[in-house]
This record gives C-alpha cells, sequence and structure tokens, in this order.
C-alpha cells in the first residue's frame, strides 16, 4: 500500500465513536475513563487476535484453535506468577514488573512450543482445505482445553494483581486503573513490532512475497513452508502474550477462557478483513470502546454492541475495513 | 420396494450397514421392554432427539458444506418455545402446539436473516458470523430472567397423557408399567421417525441434488443457472426448522429447559463431533453417530472410572483417564477420524462394501 491511496476513512471510526460517546455519558471524567478502559481492553483483543489474523492472512489458515493459546499462556503465568510470591508480593511497581515480565515470556514460549506441535500435527494435512480447518481445530481445541484441566484442573483459578498495578490514577478527575496503561503500552509495543517487522525487514519481506507467489521465492531458494511454521509460533505465542494480558484483566482463570474470547476476536479480525494487522487493530480498539460506552449506558446490551458493530461495519465494507486483496 | 420408497431410495449400500441400522431401529422402538430403568431410558429417549437434532446439522455441513455454530440456537428455540408456553398457559395440548408455532416462526425468520446476511460471503466469514451471534443469543436467554426463568431454566407441566402419573393399565405389561412416560417416549418415537424419513426425502429429491452440487463445485452450480444463494439460504432456513422440532422434542422428554440444557456451546460441539464421527452427507451417519456418541456419554464415564481406579499408582495416567476428562478421548477420535475417515464410520462401511 503507498501512501498515496492509503485508505484514512477507518481511522476516523474509532474517534468517531468516542465523540458521539462524550455527550451520552454526562460528564467528562467519567468518559475519559471508559474511554481510557476501552482503549486498554481494545489493545488486549488487539494482542490475541494479531495472531491469528497473521496466521490466517498470510497461510490462509483458519485456527478455531486459537483460544487453547490463549488459555495455555494465561494458566502458565498464573504459575509462574505463582512461583515467584515474594516479587508479585511487593509494593514496588520495578519489583513487580520483573516478576510480570518473565510470567509473559515463559507464557509465550510454552504457546509458541505447543503452536509448533499443533502445526505439525493438526493444521498440517489439512492445508488448502477450509471446512476440515475449521473440524480439526475445533477439535484440537477440545483436547487443549481437557488438558488444561488435567495440568491445572477444571476449577476457576485466582490470578490476582501484583501489589504496584492494582488500583488507579487520577487525571483530571477520571480514575484510569495502572493495569490498562501497562496494557496500552504493550499493545503499542505488539503493534509496533509487527508492522515494522511486516514492512521493514527482509523476513517481512519475504513473508508478503511468499503471499503473494510462493513457487517464485522457493526457487529464489528460500524455504517459505520453515518461515510460515515460523509465523504460526509467532501468532501462537502472541496469543500466549494475550491470554496472560486477558488473564491479568480479568484476574480470575477458566480453562474455557479461550472459547470465551473467542467470540470477541473472531468480531475483531472479521471488522479488521480478515488477514489485515492494521484492520484488526482498528477492530480491536472499536470494540474495547463500543463494550465499554455501551456497558456503562445501557448493560443489557453489552454482548450485542460487539455484534451490531460488526453488522454495521460489514454492511459499510463487505469485506472488512481493510480487505486483504485477492481473496 | 415400498422399503425403498419409504427410504427415498437411499438404501444403506453396505449390509453391515444395513444390519446396524436395523439393530438401531428396533432397539429404539422397544427399548422401555428392552432396557428396564430410569436412566436406560432417559439415554434412549436422549438418543432420539439427537438423531434429529444432528440429521438437520448434517443436512447443512454435510450436504451443502456450510459450517453454522448457531445450530443449537434453534435447538433452544424449539425447547423455550414448549417451555415458556407450557409454563404460561399451563398444561394443556393447545398450549404445546401453540408453543411450537411460534418457536418455529422464530426461527424461520431469524435463520432466514441470518441466512440472507452471511450465506453470500465465504465458509469462513459465516461460521464465524453465527458463532458470535449464538453467544450472543446465549447471553440474551439468561438476562431475560422474567421470560426464560434465567439460568434457572424452567420447569414446567405436560398435558396428563404423557405425564409419569397417568396409567392407562393397572398391570405391568412384560415387567413395564404403562404410564403417560412410555407414551412419551413413543410420541418421541414416531416424531424422531417421521422427522428423519422427511429428511432423508428432503436430501434425495431434486433440491437436495442441488445442495450437493453446491457443496462440490459452487461455481460451476451457478454457472449452471442455480441460485446459489437462494438454494443455500433455503437449506439453512429448513435444517434450522428440523432443529427447533428437535428442541421441542427434548423440551417435552425433559419437562425442563435452560440455557445449559438446550443452548450451550457444548451441545454444538457434540453435534459437531457426531457428523464427523458419524460421516457427513449421510443421514444415516447422524443416527449411527449420535448413537454411539450418547451411550459413550451415558456409559464411558463408569468405564473410565474403572480405569482411572486400576491406574491410582501413576497420578498422572490417571487424572488422564478421570471420567470427567471423556471428551479428551472423544476429541482425540475425533482428530483421527478427521485425518483417516473424513468420510466417517457410514463412508467407510459403503466403502467397504462397494469393493
Amino acid at each position: 500500500m503507498t501512501k498515496i491511496d492509503f485508505d484514512w476513512k477507518p481511522l476516523l471510526l474509532a474517534p468517531a465513536i468516542a465523540l458521539v460517546a462524550l455527550p451520552l455519558t454526562g460528564s467528562f471524567s467519567t468518559w475519559l475513563t471508559l474511554t481510557v478502559a476501552g482503549l486498554a481492553m481494545g489493545m488486549i483483543i488487539f494482542i490475541i487476535a494479531s495472531g491469528l489474523t497473521l496466521v490466517f492472512g498470510l497461510m490462509d489458515v483458519l485456527n478455531f484453535g486459537h483460544g487453547v493459546f490463549i488459555a495455555l499462556g494465561a494458566f502458565v503465568a498464573s504459575s509462574v506468577l505463582g512461583l515467584m510470591g515474594d516479587w508479585t508480593g511487593s509494593g514496588e511497581l520495578w519489583r513487580n514488573l520483573v516478576a510480570v515480565f518473565p510470567a509473559m515470556l515463559v507464557a509465550m514460549a510454552v504457546a509458541g512450543a505447543v503452536g509448533l506441535a499443533f502445526e505439525r500435527f493438526i493444521v498440517r494435512p489439512v492445508y488448502g482445505q477450509h471446512l476440515k480447518q475449521i473440524l480439526i481445530t475445533m477439535g484440537g481445541m477440545i483436547i487443549g482445553e481437557e488438558l488444561i484441566k488435567v495440568i491445572w484442573g477444571p476449577a476457576q483459578i485466582p490470578l490476582p494483581l501484583p501489589e504496584a498495578l492494582r488500583g488507579s490514577l487520577f487525571v483530571a478527575d477520571a480514575a484510569i486503573s495502572k493495569y490498562r496503561l501497562l496494557a496500552v503500552a504493550v499493545g503499542v509495543v505488539v503493534f509496533g513490532l509487527l508492522a515494522w517487522t511486516l514492512a521493514r525487514t527482509k523476513i517481512g519481506l519475504l513473508i508478503r512475497a511468499g503471499v503473494q507467489d510462493r513457487e517464485m521465492v522457493e526457487s529464489l531458494g528460500y524455504r517459505i513452508g520453515r518461515l510460515f511454521i515460523g509465523v504460526f509460533v509467532v501468532g501462537s505465542a502472541l496469543a500466549g502474550l494475550g491470554g496472560v494480558m486477558w488473564g491479568l484483566f480479568q484476574q480470575n482463570l477458566v480453562p474455557q477462557m479461550g472459547a470465551q474470547v473467542n467470540v470477541l476476536i473472531f468480531i475483531v479480525i472479521i471488522i479488521g478483513g480478515l488477514g489485515s494487522t492494521g484492520g484488526a487493530l482498528i477492530g480491536a480498539l472499536l470494540v474495547g470502546l463500543m463494550t465499554n460506552y455501551i456497558g456503562f449506558l445501557l448493560p443489557t446490551l453489552t454482548q450485542f454492541a460487539s455484534i451490531l458493530l460488526m453488522v454495521a461495519v460489514l454492511l459499510w465494507r463487505p469485506q472488512g475495513v481493510y480487505p486483504v486483496a485477492n481473496r | 420396494m415400498f422399503l425403498k420408497r419409504l427410504l427415498s431410495n437411499d438404501m444403506p449400500r453396505s449390509r453391515l450397514l444395513a444390519l446396524l441400522l436395523v439393530a438401531l431401529f428396533i432397539a429404539l422402538a422397544f427399548a422401555p421392554f428392552l432396557f428396564p430403568g430410569v436412566k436406560a431410558l432417559s439415554v434412549a429417549a436422549k438418543i432420539l432427539v439427537f438423531v434429529v437434532l444432528v440429521a438437520s446439522f448434517d443436512l447443512l455441513l454435510g450436504y451443502t458444506g456450510i459450517v453454522s455454530f448457531a445450530h443449537t440456537m434453534f435447538f433452544g428455540i424449539g425447547a423455550y418455545g414448549i417451555a415458556i408456553s407450557a409454563s404460561r398457559l399451563g398444561p394443556s395440548w393447545g398450549a404445546v402446539l401453540l408453543g411450537l408455532a411460534a418457536s418455529l416462526a422464530v426461527s424461520l425468520v431469524l435463520s432466514f436473516a441470518i441466512g440472507l446476511f452471511s450465506l453470500r460471503v465465504r465458509a469462513i466469514f459465516f461460521a464465524m458470523i453465527t458463532l458470535a451471534v449464538a453467544s450472543a443469543f446465549q447471553t440474551l436467554a439468561s438476562q431475560l430472567s422474567d421470560f426464560t426463568g434465567g439460568e434457572d431454566g424452567l420447569t414446567f407441566k405436560l398435558p396428563e397423557l404423557i405425564s409419569p402419573s397417568f396409567e392407562f393399565a393397572e398391570e405391568p405389561f412384560l415387567g413395564v408399567s404403562l404410564d403417560g412416560r412410555l407414551l412419551c417416549y413413543y410420541l418421541l418415537f414416531v416424531a424422531a421417525v417421521v422427522l428423519v424419513l422427511a429428511l432423508l426425502r428432503i436430501v434425495n429429491s431434486p433440491f437436495g441434488r442441488v445442495l450437493q452440487a453446491i457443496r462440490e463445485n459452487e461455481f460451476r452450480a451457478e454457472a449452471i443457472g442455480y441460485r446459489v444463494v437462494v438454494y443455500r439460504t433455503t437449506a439453512a432456513v429448513l435444517s434450522a426448522l428440523f432443529a427447533t422440532l428437535a428442541g421441542a422434542m427434548l423440551a417435552i422428554w425433559l419437562r425442563y429447559n435452560g440455557p445449559d440444557t438446550s443452548l450451550s456451546f457444548e451441545i454444538m460441539i457434540d453435534v459437531l463431533l457426531i457428523v464427523v464421527i458419524g460421516g457427513m452427507g449421510t443421514i444415516y451417519g447422524a443416527a449411527i453417530g449420535a448413537v454411539l456418541f450418547v451411550v459413550a456419554q451415558s456409559y464411558l464415564q463408569d468405564l473410565l472410572r474403572v480405569g482411572s481406579e486400576a491406574a491410582s499408582g501413576l497420578p498422572w495416567l490417571s487424572a488422564l483417564l478421570s471420567p470427567d476428562r471423556w471428551l479428551l478421548w472423544l476429541g482425540v477420535l475425533f482428530v483421527l477420524s478427521v485425518y483417516y475417515f473424513p468420510t466417517g464410520i457410514v463412508g467407510k462401511l459403503r466403502a467397504r462394501a462397494a469393493r
């Protein structure tokens, strides 16, 4: 996409929703709280969805078992954080962050490794067959969920936030929870890294070229197959990271959490255009904002807000906001 | 000749399959007499409901090649239709019929809307959209507690004739007391047989052939001149209506309905497992699969308990064999069957017979 024909209209969607919500919420401080909360939730959803949209956009594989990696990341992080009680319990911010980062890294590593096995045993036999992909990854999700129950038990387990990340800061009378600021920061870093890798590095170039014309790139001596497995592993690791963020956000883990989040991520990547990283970011922010505004204004409609949003976006652009070419 | 017409010319085409189906039919027809006990009869009734539900899903997945995750939504609408109308209007046949008619109407409108809106898009889109809609519907059902009883669900009474307290003969016949429970079972049995035969009729009609053509090659079907969107929407609506009837059967048997009973995502996964294991694109596969699955669900847990206790020396093996983990083993079976038996049990048997 060159700069000249860059499609800027979808970029206005999130600010537009925020502006519409401003008079409805009544007070500026409430609005600010809701907006930051919505952006943070959106960023977490984006981290989860980015892996799925990457795998779909580049490899044309729809992974209905993506939720397993989310739950896996969250449960691994709960075990790691459980081992580091001294660090999470202290009130000092740097000690807490030192505890959270290894938890994220371990969760990403485990989710990535399981992703490698998942690609080999579940996805590889069904490349190019969408119907079978949906069925077999669904089966993979059942197995994964049951194995999580075997390892961590079927009951829900608490995942409390580290001391210094609890509570809120006050900016212009608006309560802004500290954890949400961290979530926004992590989301921005993930998006930046993804966009930079895809647009500015040689690996990104090869991936994009491989999507366009696989045989040509292979005849130049690059192994696209291995590169794509790498993409799958990175996608799973991102889901693991997102799982950690989501788990800390909910502060409570259930083995079925992956399937619950699946609905939200599907909405996000449909809005985004199935395969576009930027589209997924916009979709995730829209869903996050909508959920928070509607949750405040009309709580009973919360579940429908994101679906209505999806329907509206699809009526405007039937292929999502940034359709991926030649699909 | 008569049998051939009854089965819409879709014979089992495998001696073993025919044998299995006949055995299945006899077992279900005489279940109250062959398998005494409350649990066995409940398992048999659940099989009847699932045969209809899964066969209706097969019309969509197996014959038309559409993956929908909103099928249990229609199942739930059927069950709630009976539950709401019987709990409001009292135990009369009029209330049952009204509930049935209302739920069929709701399903018709809803499936038509979803079909028109999303069947134009690719398979993957449709799967995801239906997943979202179904989850929203489930939340709606548990939130509208004045209407649906919320998470607690609705317990209700049905007409005297099919309730357990009604006895139409003093003496038990062949050791089985002749009561309303028995009548209720046979009501379900007749309904299931009629509905499955109707589905067989549909898939073997010219309409059904067009659906299969669309499944095999959408582009060519369109090129021949069939309006693909019209056929797909019709298939989606028909399949939703049959699922609604299956839901009504469930509510009539249980006299209770709640979100977990008929709407939960677990049931959707069960249906998917059954269709694939039994054999996609064969209504018989739905029947064979449903029996295997419901029996496994009801009795595999007992078997696993034995295994788990035998392996109690090895904690991790014992955890893997715990009766609560029975779905793990079905999941493994599911993945293996997509791998090695993409045509399911029925497809495999037919291929063997054709060799």
